[in-house]
């Protein structure tokens, strides 16, 4: 089969592959219909998150048809049916997993020893996110193999598109999750660091648990466009304006009750010396990850607020503005989603016509683009948002 | 480069290097470099700061030392040998203190003062030299054999864990250094392990004590040729969450050859080979399968982890 393989930092090719095969009672192979580039992918791409081997199958958003299933497989799962699949490996056995906590399942990650050795503890295993993460063969694909597939592989029927369903796999959730960790209370004042797929879901999702405004921040003009149209968000140019100052002023001092950073490890600062200085200590190591955003969310949030990092992160920061952060009764709160915890409960907003994820989309494109996929997208050329591939 | 243990996030405990003995053998490599440097580089001075500087002799014998401290640097600082390098510095400690007592008895006056300092100097590096050595034998001598340990708490009641873990057949599906385990009577079993060329070592296990629900210890019989026990025991985790699971397994005192055979039946590293099994235990209890990925397709294994495949679906297949 073809997949879509990471070969060298910032360059992957679609190459020929083996077919996968169950290879666990519990597995399904899914043959792949859509396949979505997302923002974490970026970091593979460029290396920032370790761990990475020349051949990885990437991708971690995808759909399709259940084509093969193992000998034990659980909860009525069929040969033939259309699923969506969550992100994070969990078996559903586990504490963590019992306690809906998936994305930190303790059996999924074989490879669990690298990842303590890293982070002190191991998170789930995920589908084509480096071997830190299991070393899974991922969705960017025309087959995958899902291991627990009777707790990642969510059937939808046929009464939606593709479109509509496939970012229930990561982004759609990934973005709820951010709101719901941000505690966001009827009325309350949002801002989101990030335009992208997960900012726009992070903005939506805040209107639907009752927030009165949400405030995008970005510096791609088309990325604000989408935010102000598709999800009626307010928006900062941060190159443009300063955006602590903005802040203040559109909420007459108080500050954002929820500050979402949707940005994470790689982001970017409008004074060109601050940005160099991280990216000066992230090429040396004296630090992994560039969180300007994650600063600024703090410093933004007013006196016992919640600041909600979505953001993917991965190693270590430096300058964390801990005395703000203290001394003004702020709670944070990260996580990576728990993707299948939500699967169902946004299916049926979906399908009330609540949310239509499908306003993300800018590029549709066959498998064999996908290297061009990621080019625009990391970019950010042709105005794209997000790339759906179909292999 | 001793071997202690260290307790990670799931409860297992696992082996870790013992970063002290070694970082004294490689603070001491550097030293021996620069003394084999600076005696060859600028002798003369180092001569006349040791009272030796009268005699061709002693120059010549300095000399000779340099070179002889730049192999003691290179013993110390090639990691692999690193073990036997702090005893190579005590012999040349011996010969260095022996040469200058000699200079000692021949010198007067302030060249006298001078060597005395000099074989003050040696014998505080001879102390240190010894530490050193003596220290990174200790530690060398935690090999396979002796005592590994590993515990892990899993979201199953002590009564589940505790009848998963006396069918004994069932210990092959994660302990994967065992082939098989045979219950050839009520407490009697017959254990075979994998060793390498394909051979197989056996012995036969019996139960000597048992507490439904919370303990079995078990040891290989009288006559066996790996002799060995081990303990496992199961208590209900705090607040009701889970079981934790105790494993304490020994091996009889490793002469060379039951060493050898004791590393054949469980593995080069016993400690490590516990914490794999302790994960695979709790993979197979709670979700009844080994996590395998293409990366690990045959599933977690400390000493694997570094051979990864790359990510991408196995060209032979090994179906369920």
């Amino acid at each position: 089969m073809k997949a879509n393989c990471w070969v060298a930092p910032n360059r992957v090719a679609v190459e020929e592959v083996p077919d996968p095969t169950v290879l666990n009672p519990r597995d399904a192979v899914v043959k792949v219909t859509s396949a979505a580039i997302c923002g974490s992918d970026l970091h593979l791409l460029d290396g920032f998150i370790p761990a990475m081997k020349r051949g990885d199958v990437l991708g971690h958003e995808f759909m399709g048809e259940v084509v093969e299933l193992g000998s034990g497989a659980r909860d009525g799962l069929r040969v033939g049916d259309r699923v969506v699949v969550g992100f994070p490996i969990a078996c559903g056995d586990c504490a963590s997993c019992q306690r809906g906590l998936y994305s930190v399942c303790e059996n999924s990650n074989p490879n669990a020893a690298i990842a303590e050795t890293a982070m002190g503890h191991t998170p789930a295993g995920i589908f084509g996110y480096s071997h830190l993460m299991g070393g899974y063969a991922g969705g960017q694909a025309e087959y995958v193999r899902v291991p627990y597939a009777d707790v990642g592989a969510l059937k939808v029927g046929d009464d939606l598109p593709d479109e509509q369903v496939l970012f229930l796999s990561d982004v759609l959730p990934t973005g709820y999750m951010a709101a719901e960790m941000g505690d966001v209370k009827p009325g309350d004042v949002v801002a989101v660091w990030g335009a992208g797929p997960v900012g726009q879901f992070a903005a939506v999702s805040a209107f639907l648990l009752g927030a009165e405004q949400v405030v995008v921040i970005d510096r791609f003009p088309y990325r604000l466009r989408i935010a102000r149209d598709r999800a009626g968000a307010d928006t900062i140019n941060y190159e443009e304006t300063d955006v602590l100052d903005t802040l203040r002023e559109m909420t007459a001092g108080r500050g954002p009750d929820v500050c979402i950073d949707a940005v994470g490890m790689e982001g970017h600062h409008p004074s060109a010396a601050l940005h160099a200085y991280d990216r000066a200590k992230q090429a040396v190591k004296a630090e992994t990850d560039r969180p300007h955003a994650l600063r600024e969310a703090i410093l933004a949030c007013r006196n016992g607020g919640t600041v909600s990092a979505i953001g993917a992160y991965g190693g270590f920061i430096d300058k964390f503005p801990i005395g703000s952060f203290m001394n003004r009764s702020l709670t944070l709160r990260s996580g990576q989603a728990h993707v299948q915890r939500y699967m169902r409960p946004l299916l049926e907003r979906i399908r009330k016509g609540e949310i239509d994820p499908s306003f993300i989309i800018t590029h549709t494109m066959g498998l064999d683009d996908a290297p061009h996929g990621y080019d625009i997208f990391k970019n950010k050329q042709d105005d794209c948002l997000k790339v759906v591939l179909k292999p | 480069m001793g071997v202690r243990s260290v307790t990670d996030n799931l409860g297992i405990q696992r082996a870790t290097r013992d970063q002290g003995s070694e970082g004294l053998a490689r603070m001491l490599g550097w030293f021996s470099l620069g003394l084999g440097v600076s005696a060859l580089a600028a002798g003369s001075r180092l001569a006349r700061a040791a009272g030796v500087d009268d005699s061709r002799t002693a120059r010549t014998v300095l000399r000779v030392t340099g070179v002889r401290e730049i192999g003691h640097a290179a013993v110390l600082l090639v990691p692999r040998r690193a073990g036997l390098g702090p005893w190579t510095r005590v012999a040349g400690d011996v010969l260095d203190l022996a040469a200058t007592g000699r200079a000692y008895r021949n010198r007067c006056g302030d060249r006298r003062r001078r060597t005395g300092l000099t074989l003050a100097v040696l014998g505080g590096i001879t102390a240190l030299d010894l530490y050193a050595s003596v220290r990174a034998a200790r530690n060398r001598r935690i090999r396979p054999g002796g005592f590994a340990h590993g515990s892990v708490t899993v979201n199953r009641t002590p009564e589940e864990a505790y009848r998963f873990w006396h069918d004994f057949e069932n210990l092959p599906r994660f302990m994967y250094h065992l082939q098989s385990v045979t219950t050839t009577g009520p407490r009697r079993s017959r254990w075979s392990a994998k060793a390498p060329a394909g051979r197989t070592v056996e012995w036969e296990a019996e139960i000597v004590d048992e507490r439904p629900n919370e303990m079995i210890r078990w040891r290989s019989v009288d006559g066996s040729r790996v002799p060995n026990s081990g303990t496992v025991r199961f208590t209900r985790a705090a607040g009701g969450n889970g079981t934790e699971v105790r494993v304490e397994l020994e091996y009889a005192v490793p002469g060379r050859r039951v060493g050898t055979l004791v590393a054949k039946a469980f593995g080069e590293n016993p400690q490590q080979q516990i914490c794999d099994d302790l994960r695979r235990f709790k993979q197979v209890i709670e979700t009844g399968e080994l996590t395998r990925s293409d990366g690990t397709p045959d599933g977690t294994s400390i000493q694997n982890q570094a051979k990864q495949r790359p990510a991408r679906p196995l060209a032979t297949h090994r179906t369920a």
